[in-house]
């Protein structure tokens, strides 16, 4: 049951990877990855690894996120 | 009984997530790739409760709430990111 | 056997839940347009999540603190989300589908600026006298 969960996150989540590779949008790019970041934590929930998983979930996707869309928007007013 | 019906539950909640993942793929803009980033996590959420019943574990319960409350960070820091402020 | 009865009540209302989220999601597919894919998916995966966590209370009663912790969290924060989203989705401009017949903004900013114009003639028709 929980190996069958497991493949289609997996699946999910190489799909995500490939789109945040891939896009030209760079706003896009980064939804992706904090999309992979999220399947990831699930993954390491299934792997019983609570911890890990909060950990995962807070940095990948909450901080990386957060920090990466602050400096998009510190360029976009630096050009404009 | 109830670990048939939970399975069932959790099948048909991949199956959302599985379908969601197809308008993120597609999307024609931006905005609609945040809608499937939102569905999918609070998709999410409920998957992580489904798990936490099935393996018996209360501290699951826990991942999901961190969960849900990073999800709608990420949302409003791109929406805000979209209309020009942050 | 009130137990036995109450953990398949608590299955039936979690299968109800998840029902919910995938006709969120196809809804998510089918509709043609940005605002209607935030309507239909936020709306029915709120319900489809509140609805999983209360049948997961029927089964767990003494779960009760995280349970209802998250069914207020999630019945407070998406529909917050979502009107943020479609605000972002307005000012930026993505396009309304071709059969919306009520864009009730657009006619009050057009009521707006016709009212000021109105008055700016009413203004220098006073200064004129």
């Amino acid at each position: 049951m929980f190996i069958a969960i497991a493949i289609v996150l997996g699946v999910a989540s190489l799909i995500g990877g490939y789109i945040a590779i891939h896009h030209e949008k760079l706003p896009v790019a980064i939804i992706a990855s904090g999309l992979v970041s999220l399947f990831a934590s699930v993954i390491f929930l299934l792997l019983a690894a609570p911890d890990v998983a909060m950990t995962e979930a807070a940095i990948g996707s909450g901080l990386t996120t957060l920090i990466f869309f602050y400096v998009l928007n510190k360029i976009r007013q630096r050009n404009d | 009984m109830v670990n048939i019906m939970l399975t069932i539950a959790v099948s048909i909640t991949l199956l959302s997530i599985v379908v969601s993942m197809v308008r993120f793929i597609k999307g024609p803009s931006s905005a609609d790739r945040i809608v499937a980033f939102d569905v999918i996590s609070v998709s999410s959420v409920a998957l992580i409760a489904f798990i936490a019943a099935l393996t018996n574990r209360i501290i699951y319960m826990d991942v999901a709430l961190v969960y849900g409350i990073l999800g709608f960070l990420g949302v409003i820091v791109v929406a805000r990111y979209l209309e020009r402020g942050l | 056997m009130d137990n036995n009865l109450m953990e398949i009540i608590g299955g039936a209302i979690a299968i109800g839940g998840s029902i919910f989220l995938l006709l969120g999601s196809i809804g998510l597919i089918r509709m043609p347009d940005v605002y209607n894919r935030i309507q239909a998916g936020t709306k029915a995966s709120t319900l489809g999540t509140m609805l999983s966590l209360l049948g997961l209370f029927f089964i767990f009663p003494g779960w009760f603190g995280k349970f209802m912790v998250l069914i207020i969290f999630v019945l407070i924060t998406n529909p917050v989300s979502s009107h943020i989203l479609a605000r972002a989705a307005y000012f930026i401009k993505v396009p309304l589908t071709k059969i919306t017949k009520v864009d009730k903004w657009k006619e009050h900013q057009e009521i707006d600026e016709s009212r000021r114009a109105h008055l700016r003639k009413v203004k220098i028709n006073k200064e004129g006298e």
